[in-house]
């Protein structure tokens, strides 16, 4: 497996990552966002996963981030101060770090995760085919399941952006 | 030097926590819903990983309903985060506190 591309797109991808978390304008976070999207995606082609590496980029960044855009030019908001958390999140913070090193020490200072197989496995890309196949028939109850909350959320939205009159209105 | 399991598990717990102090030290509800975002990601990653170093295809199949379920649960906050902007004029999440008291 290269580690060249590996090596640049993991730079591309969490430096992408800690910029839309760090930065204090808001549309320069949606971007660092598409960003590391891109990288991600890449990463998957180096994975063989092209198939979700398109369905990714599509998703993702052709939906999802075009909406965040979208959101942050309604609501025309300033991005806030960067680091001035409150104590309790701060507390939670410590609290966390401390449980996540300790989880992520014990992870890769066993080598748990090298008792897998170090190789690639031989079984070869997954074609589209394939994809069908196990969707329809060991997954087709999760995706009939998926399509209903589609269609759940998509009535959800519709409720919640419908604008309420003003005696509805308990503020 | 070769790029195995670890590098790609290490880069996905790496997404993970950068999205997951996002998610804790950021005060914008925007930028706190990007980085759940980020969270979901660096799982699909993972996922994707672990399937191809184990030549299955489970995990790549998991990564279809989390780009779903990604898909609605966005559509849904954002319609959530307008609502509160409309009531509330602001997203700070600092601000956000009516349940307060």
């Amino acid at each position: 497996m290269p580690a060249l591309p590996f090596y640049l797109l993991s730079a591309l991808t969490a430096g992408c990552a800690l910029g839309s978390v760090l930065n204090r304008n808001t549309i320069t976070a949606a971007f660092c966002l598409l960003g590391s999207l891109l990288g991600l995606a890449g990463l998957f082609v180096l994975l063989d996963a092209y198939l979700l590496a398109a369905l990714l980029v599509m998703v993702y960044a052709g939906a999802i981030v075009a909406l965040f855009v979208f959101i942050v030019m309604l609501l025309d908001m300033q991005g806030g101060n960067i680091l001035t958390p409150s104590r309790i999140s701060l507390a939670a913070a410590v609290v966390a770090a401390a449980v996540l090193g300790t989880g992520l020490g014990i992870t890769f200072g066993h080598h748990l995760v090298a008792a897998a197989p170090a190789a690639a496995a031989p079984a070869g890309i997954p074609s589209l085919k394939l994809y069908g196949y196990q969707l329809f028939t060991t997954y087709l109850l999760p995706v009939q399941i998926i399509g209903f909350l589609l269609l759940i959320a998509m009535l959800g939205v519709i409720v919640i952006s419908k604008r309420f009159t003003p005696a509805e209105d308990v503020k | 030097m070769t790029v195995g399991l670890d590098q790609y598990i290490f880069l996905s717990a790496l997404l993970f926590i950068i999205g997951f102090f996002g998610v804790l030290l950021r005060k914008n509800a925007i930028v706190v819903f990007m980085s759940l975002e980020m969270m979901l990601m660096a799982s699909t990653l993972a996922l994707v990983a672990f399937s191809r170093f184990h030549g299955t295809m489970s995990g790549n199949v998991f990564v279809f309903f989390i780009l779903a379920i990604a898909a609605a649960e966005v559509a849904v906050g954002l319609a959530i985060i307008v609502a509160l902007f409309r009531h509330r004029q602001t997203v700070m999440i600092d601000q956000l506190n009516a349940l307060k008291n």
